[in-house]
């Protein structure tokens, strides 16, 4: 991975630099010896590293622009971290740059169940969110699977999705305001806790915008009531055809169900040895979950059950109580740690319109023997976001750029069929060299102003998103 | 003055817009066509679904295409446009055919939008011209796509002032298949916006909850039949303490949310009209500070209508609140902004952008002033 070269008189000045940050924030709020800030030296994307000149982790909005001030008037990079989950190297730091961590940042700020709404500082993390509402029956619905540890801040710089999206949208559907700080030190506040923008939608931009536009310090979140509760049912089907055909189905049908998951059989057969859910050895494998009241789960299954049976499905299976849908859950919700067993796997993530489903899956298949790499999929059937599971040996020289380089082909193929190559982990550096098969110069142009609006040095989580050669003037400028 | 200009295709919009010598005003189906100055663009000739897959959700058309073309066609497979899209024209006394690309510019939602989101939350995809004539795509036809920078959102409800829209693309959602309106007869404002809030703190999934002084407070509750019985059945019971619901019927539910949608209530009635977007909780006491003509509540009091004497500065009125306050219906000579005046530096970011995005100024200059 091609990155820029470090600016050597930002490395000459380090001591200087760091004793500005100590000047402005408290002393356990700056990191600097090399041995200390190796722990920031990746993200989720563990394949690249570089320890960063200095981490900072702040406490508060007024800490945050005190720091970019100084960074912005020494030109130092800066690259904003939530907590360090971004599959696609989304906070990977440069020799050169300043991390900014908003872990310590994750206070409640305002919780109000009259106007639905919470405010968080934004290195709360996503689940503790829900947490924070559960008990009044609230909760905050985009549920990436890293919900656990993923920081809101992460969640709104790639605008983050997960399971449900289908029904309750992303992260951009639920973010109601945020408070930024853009690189100069200028704090803005954009958006609350009511709907719409007064001008420009600001807000949409800013969400997606991997933080490269300013570092969001404090979010108004929406959050909705909880369902009274959610079933789900488990399908087989002897073809990928054959499940891709019945997704189509229910929803033509006019059922919305909250998750459609997706699993082909080399996925199946990992997480039944890993987990030993009792999922039948098939071809496809679905499962759908519905909410409601108990009779109207019951309704809204019969119909889906109806429509399963007419593509001939080899198991059907309806989850009755709390224990059978746990089980039903188990193999989904262990498909990567069962990858993780097996071997190193990279986990793309384009999104395809659901109707290229079965030429994506036999394309897929013809590549894995191509390269000579296996490929497991799971993805959320319903949007269509795909995560293609590709399994690599690590300590095998050349396995990961075989690895690489089947991943760009299956991305390629997403947009090829009409998706993208990125559903809900960012580009980062993963897919910056692909932004191309993507987009034209000119649509690359037109986000690349937005940058320039906000934040004209490019200083901001700089080498990420757009490829190097098309950034180069403006980040030399 | 410019000749009008009618493209028939997307170069020829972007050739009219780079050789364009002064401001150019957009029209589409002509609803708006007293707005802005300069020549007419007319993007009417853009019209056609070029792709519509019932079971992916999704529908691209061109920008030009009449909405209710649009509509029929979804209906047709049992779907729709999630947000409700709003037809204001018997509230402005304007003609017309509204198209998608007057709908995304306007970023026009309905009472569904506080279930179903905004227009902007549906939109997946543009293709658009910018100010200097360069052909622009943003997004696409999938619903989760965090490729790069997400300038769907930014040019939806910009009102052509970022770029000429030729392409759109929507996902879309199935239609329910009953649908029900509780009516309660007789609150106050206060005490129908406390019975929206219970109301939507429920799980019971409201899809529109609307006041309309004098008239009723209503809810709606789409789904399957068996849903639609029993979420009505536990909101008369969770709400019992605000009087007996009267439950309408499927007839009555359509023409009354289009008459709240499109604001039935004012409509051949004098003044100004102002649209205020506030927290729900702060609804009746902002709805009795406007010392309006007339009010209706949307959105469980999220959005308030407001008819008020011409000329009224309904911001000064109200001073400082949480939200913001829109005049969409005023005399054109009005001296009043039309949209909420923004913090210093957000007008700068917001000014930043148009000056990248239309250097010369010349799209639909003033519209968002």
């Amino acid at each position: 991975m091609q990155m820029p070269v470090p600016d050597a008189s930002i490395l000459a000045r380090k001591a200087r630099i760091v004793s500005q940050l100590f000047a402005v924030l408290p002393p356990d709020a700056v990191i600097h010896e090399p041995t200390e800030t190796r722990a920031y030296e990746c993200d989720g994307l563990t394949a690249y590293r570089c320890p960063p000149l200095a981490v900072v982790l702040p406490r508060s909005t007024a800490e945050v622009a005190a720091v970019l001030r100084l960074c912005h008037a020494e030109g130092v990079p800066v690259v904003p971290r939530g907590s360090g989950t971004s599959l696609a190297g989304g906070a990977l730091p440069t020799a050169d740059c300043v991390i900014l961590g908003v872990a310590r940042m994750n206070s409640v700020l305002e919780t109000d169940y009259d106007n639905r709404f919470i405010r968080v500082q934004s290195g709360r993390t996503n689940l503790s969110v829900t947490g924070a509402v559960e008990a009044e029956g609230f909760f905050y619905a985009p549920d990436p699977s890293s919900q656990l540890a993923c920081a809101i801040a992460g969640n709104i710089a790639m605008n983050s999705g997960g399971a449900h999206c289908l029904k309750y949208g992303v992260t951009t559907n639920n973010l109601l305001g945020v408070t930024l700080v853009t690189m100069d030190g200028t704090i803005l506040e954009i958006g609350g806790p009511w709907m719409d923008a007064p001008g420009l939608d600001l807000l949409g931009v800013i969400c997606g915008s991997e933080g490269q536009l300013g570092v969001v310090t404090e979010a108004t979140l929406r959050i909705l009531p909880k369902p009274e509760g959610a079933r789900p049912i488990l399908m087989g089907f002897a073809a990928n055809e054959v499940a891709g055909a019945c997704v189509s189905d229910i929803i033509k049908a006019g059922v919305l169900p909250v998750a459609i998951e997706f699993m082909d059989r080399p996925c199946i057969r990992a997480c039944e040895a890993f987990a030993k859910a009792g999922y039948p050895d098939c071809e496809a494998l679905l499962i759908v979950e519905v909410e409601g009241s108990p009779a109207e789960i019951d309704e809204q299954l019969a119909l889906i059950k109806e429509i399963a049976l007419r593509h001939d499905p080899v198991e059907l299976r309806e989850s009755r109580s709390e224990d059978e849908s746990k089980r039903i859950w188990l193999g989904r919700k262990s498909a990567f740690g069962a990858m993780g067993q097996i071997n190193d796997y990279m986990c793309l993530d384009g999104t395809i319109p659901v109707s290229a489903l079965p030429h994506v899956l036999r394309r897929i298949g013809e590549m894995s023997v191509e390269f000579g790499l296996d490929v497991a999929n799971v993805f959320h059937a319903g949007d269509g976001n795909m995560h293609p599971l590709i399994l690599f040996d690590a300590n095998k020289p050349g396995d990961l750029e075989r690895c690489e380089a089947l991943g760009a082909e299956i991305l390629k193929l997403c947009v090829e069929v009409g998706g993208c190559l990125t559903g809900e982990h960012g580009v980062g550096i993963e897919k910056r060299d692909l932004m191309g098969v993507q987009f034209a110069p000119a649509d690359m142009e037109a986000q690349m102003r937005v940058k320039d609006v906000f934040d004209p040095g490019w200083l901001l989580n700089p080498a990420k998103v757009f490829p190097l050669a098309i950034t180069e003037t403006r980040r030399a400028a | 003055m410019a000749e009008d200009v009618r493209p028939a295709t997307e170069a020829e919009i972007a050739e009219a817009v780079r050789v364009a010598p002064g401001p150019l005003r957009i029209v589409g189906g002509g609803t708006r066509s007293g707005a802005g100055t300069g020549a007419a663009l007319h993007v009417s000739g853009l019209s056609g679904v070029t792709l519509y897959e019932p079971g992916a959700l999704t529908l691209v058309a061109l920008a030009g295409t009449p909405l209710a073309e649009v509509e029929a066609m979804l209906a047709a497979e049992g779907q729709r446009l999630p947000f409700e899209p709003t037809d204001l024209r018997g509230l402005l006394g304007r003609t017309g055919t509204p198209t998608l690309g007057g709908m995304i510019a306007t970023n026009a939602s309905g009472p569904r939008r506080l279930l179903a989101g905004a227009c902007r939350d549906s939109l997946i995809g543009v293709r658009f011209v910018d100010g200097t004539g360069m052909v622009v795509k943003n997004g696409g036809r999938v619903m989760k796509n965090v490729t790069g920078y997400d300038l769907v959102k930014l040019l939806a409800g910009s009102h052509g002032t970022l770029g000429v829209l030729t392409e759109v693309s929507f996902k879309v959602l199935p239609m329910p298949r009953a649908t029900a309106t509780l009516r309660f007869e007789g609150l106050t404002d206060a005490g129908a916006l406390q019975a929206m809030t219970q109301a939507l703190g429920s799980p019971f999934e409201v899809s529109g909850a609307a006041h309309w002084p004098g008239r009723g407070t209503f809810l709606r509750i789409e789904g399957f039949p068996e849903q639609v019985a029993h979420r009505s059945a536990s909101l008369e019971r969770l709400l019992a303490g605000h009087g007996a619901a009267a439950r309408m019927d499927a007839a009555e539910t359509e023409a009354l949310w289009r008459d709240i949608r499109d604001v039935a209530p004012f409509h051949g009635r004098a003044g100004d009209v102002w649209r205020l977007s506030v927290m729900p909780g702060d609804a009746a006491l902002i709805g009795a500070r406007t010392e309006a003509e007339a009010l209706l509540y949307d959105w469980g009091g999220g959005l308030v209508w407001a008819l008020v004497p011409e000329g009224t500065d309904l911001r000064a009125r109200l001073g400082p609140f949480a939200g913001h306050a829109t005049l969409v219906r005023a005399a054109p000579a009005t001296h009043i902004a039309r949209f909420q005046p923004e913090a210093a530096p957000l007008a700068a970011l917001a000014a930043g952008l148009r000056a990248r995005f239309d250097p010369r100024g010349i799209l639909n200059p003033g519209l968002m002033a």
